[in-house]
C-alpha cells in the first residue's frame, strides 16, 4: 500500500483530534483493535497507512499498549481512569495558562541561581540527605 | 474634591512596594488576608474614584443637567473636572472595567475546568487521610492542589518515592492547608484587582508566595519542625527540576517562563525555604494596622468625594427648580 505524504498527512491539529477519536474508539471497545478496526469503527475515508501512523505515535507516546496479532499489531489504550485522569492533568500544568494558576502547586520551577541558593542552603545547614 | 480624589488614585502606587514587605514580614495568614482585601478595597475605591471624575465631567454637559433637573451655572462653579480630564478617566474606567470582567470569566472558566477534571480523579488511594489525597503513577515529581468543592490533592509517585514518611507528611499537609483554607479565593481576589488596576500588579505574586507559606507553616506545625518543612520543599524542589531538565522541551519552555517569573530577584522556593529557616514572624501589628489605615483612608475619602458631588447636584437641583 502506497502512502502519499501530500495527501494523507495529517495537520497538527488533525493530527490531535484524529489521535483523541482514536483512543475514544479504542476505549469503548471490550479488546485491542487492529489498526484496520480502528479505521473501520471511526469511519471517513482514513488511509490506513494514517491509521498505522497515529496508532504508532500514540504507542510511542505511551498512551497505548500494543500486541502482536498475526502479523499486525493491535491496540489498547494503556492506561485507564486514573492514569488517563493524571495524564490529562499533566497536560494542564504544561500548558502554562490560567488552568495552571489555579492548581497549587507544592514547588515551583527554580532558575539556575536559585538551585544553586537551594543547594547551598541544604549543604549549610547540614540537612542533605 | 480634586484633592480628595487623588488619594483613592495613588494610594495603589504604593502596592509595589508595600506587597514585598508585608508578605515578608508578617504572619503568612495575616499577610494573605491583608493582600487580597486590600487589593479588593484598592482597586474598587480607585474606580470608584475614575466613576465620580467622569461623573462631575459629564456634568458640564447641558444634557446631563437637563436630565437631571440641574442648574448649568451652578454645576460650573462647583467643581473642577473638565471634560478632557472626564473623557480620560471615563475611558480609563472602561479598560478596568473591562480587563476586570475578562480576568474574572477566565479565572472563572479555569476553576470550573479544574473541578471538571478533579471528578474525573479517582476517589480511593493507596494514602489515607480526610482530605483523600491522591496519588498517580508518574515518575516525575509534582504535587498539587486542584480547587474545588470539595479541593483534591494530587501526589505523584515519583515524589513520595523520594521523600521519607515524615517528609511525605509534610507535602500532604501542605496541600491539605491549600485545600482547607481556600487559598484559590485569595489569589483570585488578587488576580481581580490586579486586573481592575495595574498598579496592583505586584500583589498577584505577593499573594501567590504568602498562600504558599501560609501552607508551609502550616506543614512545618503539622510536622512539628519548620527545619524539616524547609529541607522537604527545597529536596522536592530540586528533584522537580532535575526531573525537567531530563525533558529537553519542555525545560526550555519552563526556563523562559522562570526567567519572566521571577525576574532579578530570588525565586519563590528559596524564599519560602529561607523563610522556614529563620524564625517564625512576629505578628506585625503595627505593619497590619498602617496598612488598613491607609485603605481605609484611601476608601474614605472616595466615599466622602461621592457625598461631596451628591450635595453639589442636590444644590444644583434646588437652583434650577427654584428659578
Amino acid at each position: 500500500m502506497q502512502h502519499d505524504p501530500s495527501q494523507h498527512q495529517p495537520g497538527r491539529r488533525a493530527a490531535g483530534e484524529l489521535e483523541a477519536a482514536a483512543l475514544a474508539v479504542l476505549q469503548s471497545a471490550d479488546s485491542a483493535l487492529t489498526p484496520g478496526e480502528v479505521r473501520d469503527r471511526l469511519g471517513g475515508a482514513l488511509a490506513y497507512t494514517t491509521v498505522v501512523t497515529i496508532l504508532s505515535r500514540m504507542h510511542a507516546k505511551g498512551v497505548l499498549t500494543r500486541l502482536k496479532a498475526g502479523r499486525a499489531y493491535s491496540y489498547a489504550p494503556v492506561a485507564d481512569g486514573p492514569g488517563l485522569a493524571a495524564r490529562r492533568m499533566r497536560g494542564v500544568l504544561d500548558a502554562q495558562d490560567e488552568r495552571a494558576v489555579v492548581l497549587a502547586r507544592f514547588v515551583s520551577e527554580l532558575s539556575p541561581a536559585d538551585e544553586q541558593l537551594l543547594r547551598r542552603m541544604l549543604s549549610e545547614r547540614d540537612m542533605d540527605g | 474634591m480634586l484633592l480628595l480624589v487623588c488619594l483613592p488614585l495613588c494610594a495603589p502606587l504604593l502596592a509595589a512596594p508595600a506587597a514585598r514587605l508585608l508578605a515578608d514580614r508578617l504572619p503568612p495568614r495575616t499577610a494573605t488576608w491583608l493582600l487580597a482585601s486590600s487589593g479588593l478595597a484598592l482597586a474598587a475605591s480607585s474606580c470608584g474614584a475614575l466613576g465620580l471624575i467622569t461623573f462631575a465631567a459629564a456634568m458640564r454637559l447641558p444634557v446631563v443637567d437637563a436630565l437631571g433637573g440641574m442648574s448649568m451655572p451652578t454645576v460650573d462653579r462647583g467643581d473642577q473636572a473638565t471634560l478632557p480630564v472626564g473623557i480620560i478617566t471615563g475611558a480609563l474606567l472602561f479598560c478596568a472595567a473591562t480587563a476586570a470582567l475578562r480576568a474574572g470569566l477566565l479565572r472563572v472558566a479555569a476553576l470550573v475546568s479544574a473541578q471538571r477534571q478533579s471528578r474525573r480523579l479517582p476517589q480511593t488511594s493507596r494514602l489515607a487521610g480526610p482530605d483523600g489525597a491522591v496519588v498517580v503513577a508518574d515518575d516525575s515529581v509534582d504535587a498539587y492542589t486542584v480547587p474545588g468543592w470539595p479541593g483534591r490533592i494530587v501526589v505523584t509517585s515519583g515524589l513520595l518515592d523520594l521523600l521519607s514518611p515524615a517528609e511525605r507528611e509534610v507535602v500532604l499537609a501542605h496541600e491539605r492547608a491549600h485545600v482547607r483554607g481556600r487559598h484559590y479565593l485569595f489569589t483570585a481576589a488578587a488576580r481581580l484587582a490586579a486586573a481592575a488596576n495595574p498598579l496592583l500588579r505586584p500583589l498577584t505574586a505577593a499573594v501567590s508566595y504568602s498562600v504558599e507559606r501560609w501552607a508551609d507553616e502550616r506543614a512545618a506545625a503539622a510536622a512539628g519542625s519548620r527545619p524539616l518543612a524547609a529541607q522537604t520543599i527545597a529536596k522536592a524542589a530540586l528533584a522537580a527540576s532535575a526531573d525537567l531538565s531530563r525533558r529537553p522541551v519542555r525545560a526550555a519552555t519552563l526556563g523562559v517562563v522562570a526567567a519572566r517569573a521571577t525576574g532579578s530577584g530570588t525565586g519563590l522556593v528559596p524564599r519560602r525555604v529561607a523563610a522556614l529557616l529563620r524564625p517564625p514572624p512576629k505578628r506585625g501589628v503595627l505593619l497590619a494596622a498602617l496598612t488598613i489605615a491607609l485603605v481605609v483612608v484611601s476608601c474614605l475619602s472616595a466615599v466622602a468625594v461621592a457625598s461631596e458631588l451628591h450635595s453639589l447636584i442636590e444644590f444644583a437641583q434646588a437652583v434650577a427648580s427654584a428659578r
